[in-house]
């Protein structure tokens, strides 16, 4: 317990926004040296405060202070200069220019009046780079790195800056578990050398495992602040939520019938031409839920593409209930009782300008009862829609709202209720959850289970390796377009399959020990 | 698509670009999600505020327009040196709405004069067919400004047919003749369309390009391969038989009711058929589009060809109707009237309706204009207030400030994903 | 004709345009200049992130306007005070829409294209309205043209440098310093800080908002100064090669600077190139019929209608546009308005 200040300190710190209060009265301290974890859900108001910590926005009351001093932060030049530092959830990296480009943008190192001086910056972060254990290239274009490589030059970013309070807002969404303990690794060498670190996350374990002291906040306020070795997962678990919580859905038993979808040595080219989905193998049967987990970019966007026709593959057989599928249009893939739940409800999954009974029958719209010919039937399309938004529990005001209107959870709600209703023999789920309320998440994961008990096939595709490993009768992971590995669900453990999500069968040959297959037998 | 770490990715920086991250939780929906409630809605209000509300920004814009037009017309005898007279906008406006609907009391009783009504109607039928052609294209996010070049073709075509038809039965040389100048049209609409979908290349350079084009190979044609003999200068020949049929007053011809006949057809095929969802979906969300199984090329294609048919139709009963004959500078200013008329009408055709007998009015009546302010104010002042009208569509922030609008909602608002949004993704493919 | 004589006279295409190209140069050069002018407005902007189509509409108001001075400072001023003058008020005509269109594309965020359209239109209107009103009926005309610089005919004589000289050197102040201008704008946008953060605010606005870079300021200085640019480009067809104003004479170059844009994948020595070759295709119908090929080659060249030679700029555009000459991609960002958005 030293004398100096703490190096942060947020008074009071509240915010508005229309309709909301998003920060609301926040008192946070943070000392120097020290790992600071922000837990919370998704919209609970941390990102919030450290948005106002940076200087993007101002906040409607409270101060700031740094090292005891009262601090005016405006803009991001003020936080910066103040030595606070922050490394965005989305890259604030621009793909096209390399890493000393970005690194030095807005402070750009200058050899003739207004000339850049790329060799001098190019120098200085190969050097910073190595301090730190990096091996980065400050010559390479960014869209050329692997996202964990893109996160480090944010980091290198803050620190060529000069930062002294790193602020790192939901890191790990986009690591391997590898990745993650890597870049522990770092924040534990930063922190000895005196850096100060404020953790965003959502992560229990995570929080748990890096971080000195943890605050919680809920629904913009401070619900507590502990310290590690003297609380629980349960325990944060239940500040974070506001009460009780099961941490486990219960699954119950699959009972899998007959094969439905049988996938054949498929082939996938991305949108650049490159082969993204390399030779894939699996069989789905009716009745049990098939989880691929991976971090996202190794594929699974285009198998999945390619499963419901979005996307053409270049060889491979796609087979449902026996019969050869490969290849053919949404449409037709529809004709056969598959349903796809898109990863990206804003660019596949709504029309956000069209009313909610529009968007309800979105993928149906040319066929009857909705259209005869090519004229459409409106009052069809209302009567789907009174049924459908009570039975899945969309709340709004009428089914003629527009669907930006709604909220996220609810926007979801929509698209399952669309591709949920009806016979399913095969049903696609590509990050079915993302960024919703844990209602929402509750209910959609009872809806899928409900699915397969009913007797559909069900591929689950998700970056959030709990709700995989949650939901799955099967584990698979996919890395670098193939499936590497097959598990059920008993045999599947987290630190495996965060290996094979991290380093393909390179970790096979660890001798990690139980048996392993590629193709289901 | 982007997962949740594909950060370097285009489309990931192009949505963070535009603030619609559809990734992050922002504050307000997460304060929704937690209760799991919408936002409320506004309460529905009854018909007339509904229709003030989608009207009001036009209608406002087109005053503004006005007014500031009567400004320029007190400026400009001032600064050239003919004084100050300060009843020239009223002349002026006068003379526009004298030449374009004429006196009431004048339409009624003995030997009643609906000449400059009928003359209004006979203006506007080509600017409701073009309006049409390009809002619909709207609806699919896509930008037609080849109307102009797509009016050219109808109309050659139109003429060049009607000519060979001159002496066949009218019921069969009307017909035919507007089909070749709506089919001419609908190719001519189709070539940047294809290209749009299948290259991406933008429609707004190419159909510019293809305006150009037209104007300079019809010229060719006409003068190297269809030009009428006899005349003092290359035109096509006599379409005798070919004439639209006038249907009432002196000149009001058939095409006067195609037009409204088209603004019905058009509206029905927006609103009530699957082809109609299929335009507006693919111009409100492409992604969602392909995800419904419609083909955006397909449909862009589609859109643009049937674009181009009402351009051509507007150009062929132009000559069918009024010119009788194809020459050179015949389409003037069919091109810019068609996107003003379009942007008024916020590209809804009872809208683009309206807008198009508003400009019919002012075509009409922009040359009695000119001449009873003894050239004090020429035709041109006409295309200015046009642009000016633009400008406050586009801008409607400047309408809501001067007149304190709230309610009103915006030009471009809702229907269509801005037009604009496609250019960044050229050679993306 | 039969396909053997396909070669022989694909060789003597060639050896036309050997003979033709030097002489004809400056005149290339004169026609790429606006069209050069315009493309270096559309780098700026596009690569700042803003649309741009309204090139063409400032093209046309800056060549009245710069036309209008000389028409009315001609007695007052003389000659070539009054064109020199009528160059600042191109320029600043320039400046001014591009103050117009930077407006309602950075703060109102009006739809970009839309923005252009009115500046098009606009330019239209008020030209021919003010002509109508000021020019014609005075029955005057301008102030003529500026005067050209002339080189020694000896320098002529080297074999192809030479050539290059006379093009980029017998001729106006304008079209000499064009190439200055890419060489300078083409240095600065790989090179220099502004350049870094130009780029920056057209590909990833977001990103270099957070590291304190002035996202709107830095965008309207780029489009206004782009647009000045352009203004400078309608100058100079009126003041330099024209000396007198026709009521639409920008004829599409302002559309051509566009496509010349993408196609030197918004570079400014790209756009210079493709302005080039635009400019090239522009010459051919005069030089057709000035300088008939010999034999079957000239046989054939002259059968093809003056408005086949004359639409070429035009279809070539198209094709650049379709890609036919490889991908090129826009900035990330470009026409996407940026909002500071307060983010959870």
């Amino acid at each position: 317990m030293t004398e100096t200040p703490p190096i942060l300190e947020m008074r009071g710190i509240t915010k508005r926004f229309p309709g909301t209060v998003a920060n609301d009265g926040i008192d946070l301290d943070v000392r120097s040296g020290e790992v600071h974890a922000l837990l919370g859900e998704n919209g609970a108001g941390k990102s919030t405060l450290m948005n106002i910590l940076y200087g993007l926005i101002g906040p409607d009351e409270g101060e700031i202070l740094v090292d005891g001093q009262r601090a005016v932060i405006r803009d991001p030049t003020d936080a910066i200069r103040r030595g606070i530092g922050m490394v965005h959830q989305h890259f604030m990296l621009v793909p096209v220019l390399t890493v000393a480009e970005n690194v030095i943008l807005g402070q750009e190192t200058v050899g003739l009046p207004g000339m850049l001086d790329l060799r001098e910056a190019e120098t200085r972060i190969a050097a910073l780079a190595d301090q730190l254990g990096f091996e980065i290239d400050p010559r390479v274009r960014i869209d050329q790195l692997s996202v964990g490589h893109q996160q480090r030059v944010e980091i290198l970013k803050a620190l060529y800056r000069g930062a002294r309070l790193l602020v790192l807002d939901e890191p790990t969404a986009v690591l391997t578990p590898q990745e993650t303990e890597e870049i522990f690794g770092v924040l534990r060498r930063l922190k000895g050398e005196g850096t100060s670190i404020v953790f965003i996350s959502h992560k229990l374990d995570e929080v748990l495992a890096i971080a000195d002291r943890v605050t919680v906040i809920r629904r913009g306020k401070v619900v507590g602040t502990r310290i590690p070795a003297e609380t629980s997962e349960r325990e944060l678990a239940e500040l974070m939520v506001g009460r009780a919580v099961s941490l486990v859905v219960d699954r119950g038993q699959s009972h899998p019938g007959d094969v439905v979808l049988s996938v054949e040595g498929l082939h996938v080219k991305d949108d650049r031409g490159n082969e993204s989905v390399a030779g894939v193998d699996l069989e789905i049967r009716g009745g049990e839920i098939l989880g691929i987990a991976g971090v996202a970019g190794n594929g699974q966007d285009e198998l999945v593409e390619a499963l419901v026709g979005l996307r053409k593959p270049s060889t491979g057989r796609v087979r449902l209930a026996g019969k050869d599928c490969t290849g053919k249009s949404t449409r037709d893939m529809r004709a056969r009782d598959i349903a796809y739940v898109p990863g990206d409800r804003h660019r596949f999954g709504l029309v956000l300008t069209y009313p909610i009974d529009d968007n309800l029958i979105l993928t149906a719209y040319h066929e009857a009862p909705y259209a005869r010919g090519f004229l459409r039937n409106d009052r069809a399309i209302g009567e789907t829609a009174k049924e459908l938004i009570p039975q899945f529990d969309i709340r709004t005001p009428s089914a003629a709202t527009r669907a930006s209107a709604l909220s996220g959870g609810n926007q979801q709600k929509v698209v399952v209720a669309r591709e949920f209703s009806g016979v399913i023999s095969l049903l696609v789920l590509d990050q079915p959850t993302r960024g919703l309320d844990v209602g929402s998440i509750e209910f959609i994961h009872k809806q899928v289970i409900a699915k397969r008990d009913a007797g559909a096939a069900v591929l689950l595709v998700s970056a959030e390796l709990d709700e995989v490993l949650e939901l799955s009768d099967r584990v698979a992971v996919m890395y670098r377009g193939r499936l590497v590995a097959t598990y059920d669900a008993e045999e599947a453990e987290r630190e495996r399959i965060g290996l094979l999500m991290a380093r393909g069968e390179a970790a096979l040959q660890d001798g990690a020990g139980a048996p392993v297959g590629v193709a289901d037998p | 698509m982007s997962g949740a770490g594909d950060t370097g990715s285009r489309n990931d920086v192009r949505a963070q670009a535009g603030g619609t991250d559809p990734l992050a939780a922002t504050a307000p929906a997460a304060a929704q999600d937690r209760d799991n409630r919408s936002r409320p809605p506004s309460g529905r209000p009854n018909a007339l505020a509904r229709l003030w509300r989608t009207s009001a920004l036009p209608v406002l814009s087109i005053l503004f327009a006005l007014a500031i037009g009567a400004i320029l017309m007190l400026i400009s005898p001032v600064v050239t040196g003919k004084g100050f007279q300060p009843t020239l906008p009223i002349t002026a406006y006068g003379a526009l709405v004298e030449g374009s609907i004429g006196h009431p009391g004048t339409w009624f009783g003995e030997g009643g004069n609906f000449n400059a009504l009928a003359n209004t109607l006979v203006q506007a039928a080509p600017l409701i067919l073009g309006g049409l052609a390009v809002g619909l294209a709207f609806k699919a996010g896509l930008f037609n400004i080849g109307v102009a070049g797509q009016f050219l073709m109808g109309a050659f075509f139109a003429a060049v047919v009607g000519a060979r038809l001159a002496q066949v039965d009218t019921n069969f040389a009307v017909p035919i003749a507007l089909l070749a100048g709506a089919l001419a049209g609908a190719a001519y609409g189709f070539i940047p369309g294809f290209l749009k979908g299948r290259t991406g290349a933008h429609e707004v350079v190419t159909t510019i390009m293809l305006n150009s084009i037209a104007a300079l190979i019809l010229a060719w044609a006409l003068s190297d391969l269809v030009a009428a003999t006899g005349f003092s200068f290359p035109r096509t020949g006599d379409i005798g038989n070919s004439r639209l049929p006038v249907l009432f007053g002196r000149n009001v011809h058939l095409g006067v009711l195609l037009a409204f006949i088209a603004v019905f057809v058009i509206r029905f095929l927006l609103n009530r058929t699957t082809l109609g969802f299929e335009i507006r979906t693919v111009g409100a969300n492409p992604n969602a589009a392909r995800y419904a199984g419609i083909r955006p090329l397909l449909i862009v294609a589609l859109t643009m060809s049937i674009s181009g048919l009402l351009g051509g139709l507007a150009g062929a009963v132009q000559i069918l109707g009024v010119q009788g004959f194809y020459a050179v500078g015949i389409s003037a200013n069919v091109g810019f009237d068609a996107i003003t008329v379009a942007l008024l009408g916020r590209s809804n055709p009872l809208g683009i309706m309206a807008a198009g007998l508003l400009f019919g009015a002012f075509r009409a009546g922009q040359g009695l204009m000119q001449i009873n302010t003894n050239l004090l104010v020429p035709v041109e002042v006409i295309d200015v207030i046009q642009a000016l009208i633009i400008l406050f569509l586009a801008a409607d922030i400047i309408i809501r400030r001067v007149f304190r609008l709230r309610a009103a909602k915006g030009a471009l608002e809702g229907e269509v994903r801005t037009v604009t949004q496609s250019w960044g993704e050229q050679g993306a493919r | 004709m039969d396909i053997t004589q396909i070669p022989a006279l694909f060789v003597a295409l060639l050896g036309y345009i050997a003979d033709v190209l030097p002489g004809s140069l400056p005149q290339i050069l004169l026609n790429t200049t606006p069209i050069a002018l315009g493309a270096l407005c559309g780098v700026l902007c596009e690569r700042s992130g803003v649309v741009n189509i309204g090139i063409e509409g400032i093209m046309l108001m800056a060549a009245f306007f710069a036309y209008l001075t000389g028409f009315l400072l001609l007695e007052s001023l003389g000659a070539v005070p009054a064109l020199a003058l009528g160059v600042v008020v191109g320029i600043l005509v320039g400046v001014l829409a591009g103050s117009v269109h930077a407006w309602l594309s950075i703060t109102v965020r009006a739809d970009q294209i839309i923005a252009g359209v009115f500046l098009n239109v606009l330019a239209v209107g008020l030209t021919a309205y003010l002509n109508r009103l000021i020019i014609t009926p005075s029955g005057r005309s301008g102030a003529g043209q500026l005067p050209k610089f002339r080189l020694p005919n000896e320098i002529g004589d080297i074999p192809i440098l030479g050539s290059i000289l006379e093009m980029f050197l017998n001729q106006g102040p304008i079209a000499m310093t064009v190439i200055l201008f890419v060489i300078g704008l083409q240095i600065l946008l790989f090179r220099s800080r502004w350049g870094l953060r130009t780029r920056s605010v057209g590909e990833h606005p977001k990103a270099a908002d957070t590291v304190g870079i002035d996202v709107i300021r830095l965008r309207y200085r780029n489009v206004i100064v782009g647009c000045a640019l352009a203004g400078l480009a309608g100058a100079f067809l009126t003041v330099e090669v024209n000396g007198v104003f026709q009521p639409g004479m920008t004829n599409g170059r302002g559309f051509i600077a566009l496509a010349a844009v993408i196609f030197g994948r918004w570079t400014p020595i790209g756009a210079f190139l493709g302005a080039l070759l635009f400019g090239a295709a522009l010459h051919l119908p005069i030089l057709v019929s000035v300088r008939r090929p010999e034999g079957d080659l000239g046989a054939i060249m002259s059968s093809i209608p003056t408005e086949f030679y004359a639409a070429v700029p035009y279809v070539l555009t198209i094709i650049v546009l379709a890609g036919v000459v490889g991908r090129s991609i826009p900035p990330a960002a470009v026409g996407i308005p940026y909002e500071k958005e307060a983010r959870a």
